[in-house]
């Protein structure tokens, strides 16, 4: 007696379905090496990367360290809603969102117009003695470089010394302590320490746009300004996009270090950024839910901003961007 | 004819003077404090030095090389350097070989996996909470096991795997090599301009932490770095406790300024980069183009 065709068609499935895991287990045993090598590593970027992210879960939470997972009480957005309405939040978002601006305007449109002039520089062994030591505050450490801005606008500091002799002041001022000057100092500190750094990517690009166009440029009688305008400038479009993309999405990760080691209570209302604020009233008050609750605000407005510039960005360029 | 050459040489000439002015005031702080350190903390005081010593003399580095807190500060420093660089290099090649490898099973999900880490964050407080259940605070491998790896230098990593010929790991596998083989004898060996540069980024990583110190480490003295230490002496300037913070006590009181000795630690902290960084050009400059390029 034969089987039917429905029955033997249900048998060939399971035999297929078993055929194909047996296959995929012979490929595994044969790539058994790479597996084992990026084993650890899987483990590794599990733990540390994503089960904090599962603590996030903390931020719905009353969340309190002794008891496990499932014996949290649930509180919702009721950390949320607290957070906003707390006249401290909106000051540090203020403080965050102006730093992030600045920073991506200045650390943005600076390092271009660097890397153009370094370009134009003919004389091959001072370019690179100038690039060389344009990277070398982005090597040192923020501690560093805190200290050294400190010094640089102390009273007694060359700063105040420099702006005494040139008469622009008629005694010296306590850059440090004024709240309205920081916005300034940072994101000077910052433009000093990365503008080196940061040009090289666009170096690297204006450095690979091919020579004929300058020449054909040149024959048309175009002056230098207006071969960099119309050849240089698009000619890096596309990094410049990609660079900007990267910047906006990190926006508001803008990061702490440099508020942290730069502010003083003095100037608090104008320094303190999310990162810090979290800190404050997260860790150091034992509210990890509130703390946590700060943190998913940030990383959600990150991939919004993220987003958003990707595309603004695919519109202005038919379609290509980074995500 | 001639207003053009005489408008292209005064372009030459303001851009020398130009990039001379901005080398100048990249270069002035640390010619600065490096000045300060050289110079008599007593002579510092009445203000005045730029870039030369007025009155030299070791004494600030002497005297910063007793502290207690700065010494095991250093060793600690350099310790998580040469650790976190070794371990972190090792394993970013791993991870970076295995994806390159087109035929590998598991390929998507673990290049998914690694690149998402680069855009998410599980953030400050999930981060601590999870050191803290792991047991690492106060430890010495929470320098090394969290930062361990990075998105970035794993994809810059593959990419230049990536442009090696595929047939130099074919015959060896013919030969009967298994792929940790060519790994170690293959792929590396021919990746080391690339593991230079990423051993650099780091380990200059490494070298400049602090935060991590201050948000784990700092109740153990014994176990903090050179940077943390560092930070410390800057945000107590002008306090009068900073002879408990240098770990001394009545017996061997400062001899030094506060000023002059943070001028000290300042240029021990950054002399092993500036060493190191300016070799080291070429290849960052060509590691950064190809990951900015390849994401």
């Amino acid at each position: 007696m034969s089987r039917t065709g429905e029955e033997s068609g249900q048998l060939n499935y399971c035999f297929e379905k078993q055929q194909k895991y047996k296959r995929y287990f012979q490929r595994l045993y044969r790539q058994r090496y790479l597996f084992l090598m990026v084993l650890p590593f899987l483990v590794w970027v599990i733990v540390f990367k994503y089960i904090p992210i599962w603590g996030w879960t903390m931020a719905f939470q009353d969340y309190k360290p002794h008891f496990s997972f499932l014996e949290q009480t649930w509180v919702g957005f009721k950390y949320f809603i607290e957070l906003f309405h707390d006249r401290q939040f909106y000051l540090v978002l203020r403080n965050t969102l102006v730093m992030s601006l600045l920073s991506l305007l200045c650390g943005y449109t600076f390092p271009i117009i660097f890397a153009i002039l370094i370009n134009e520089i003919r004389h091959k062994f001072f370019q690179k003695t100038i690039q060389t030591i344009s990277y070398l505050p982005h090597f040192v450490s923020w501690v560093v470089v805190a200290g050294i801005f400190t010094k640089l606008l102390a009273i007694g500091g060359p700063i105040n010394q420099l702006l005494l002799e040139l008469g622009l002041l008629k005694e010296p001022v306590l850059f440090m302590a004024k709240g309205e000057y920081f916005w300034g100092i940072v994101t000077v500190a910052d433009l000093w320490k990365e503008l080196g750094w940061n040009s090289i990517i666009f170096l690297a690009a204006i450095v690979s746009i091919d020579e004929n166009l300058y020449e054909a440029a040149q024959m048309d009688g175009a002056n230098r300004f207006r071969q960099i305008w119309h050849v240089t400038l698009p000619g890096i479009r596309m990094v410049v996009f990609i660079m900007l993309i990267m910047s906006i999405g990190n926006l508001i990760n803008i990061g702490f270090e440099r508020q942290f080691l730069l502010q003083n209570n003095l100037v608090k209302d104008y320094s303190e950024v999310l990162d810090l604020y979290a800190l404050t009233y997260g860790i150091r008050v034992a509210r990890y839910a509130y703390g946590t609750a700060v943190g998913i605000f940030k990383s959600v407005v990150s991939i919004i901003l993220l987003l958003v510039a990707n595309t603004v960005v695919k519109r202005f360029n038919d379609g290509t961007a980074v995500l | 004819m001639r207003q053009v050459k005489k408008g292209e040489r005064l372009f030459q000439i303001s851009l020398y003077l130009f990039m001379i002015f901005m080398g100048l005031i990249t270069l002035y702080p640390f010619l600065n404090v490096l000045a300060i350190s050289l110079n008599d903390s007593l002579d510092t005081i009445k203000g005045g030095v730029h870039l030369l010593p007025r009155v030299f003399t070791w004494n600030n580095y002497r005297e910063v090389f007793t502290y207690p807190n700065l010494v095991t500060g250093f060793n600690i420093s350099f310790l998580r350097t040469a650790v976190g660089t070794g371990l972190g290099l090792l394993s970013t090649a791993m991870v970076a070989y295995v994806i390159s490898c087109r035929e590998f099973v598991a390929r998507r999900l673990v290049t998914a996996l690694f690149i998402l880490t680069m855009y998410v964050s599980g953030g400050l407080i999930p981060e601590f909470m999870l050191v803290r259940k792991l047991g690492l605070m106060n430890n010495f491998w929470v320098y090394i096991l969290p930062g361990l790896i990075s998105g970035w230098n794993v994809f810059v990593l593959r990419a230049y795997i990536d442009t090696l010929p595929v047939s130099l790991m074919e015959s060896a596998k013919l030969d009967g090599a298994n792929e940790l083989t060519i790994f170690l004898r293959i792929v590396l060996p021919l990746c080391k301009p690339i593991l230079a540069t990423i051993a650099l980024f780091i380990a200059v990583a490494q070298w400049n932490s602090w935060f991590d110190t201050y948000i784990y480490c700092s109740g153990k003295q014994a176990l903090t770095t050179l940077q943390y230490e560092m930070m410390r002496i800057l945000q107590d300037v002008t306090s009068a406790t900073t002879s408990s913070m240098y770990g001394i006590n009545e017996y061997n009181a400062p001899r030094t300024s506060p000023e002059s000795i943070q001028a000290a630690i300042t240029i021990v902290v950054t002399i092993p980069i500036l060493l190191v960084y300016p070799f080291l050009q070429k290849y960052f400059v060509k590691g950064l183009t190809l990951g900015a390029i390849k994401s």
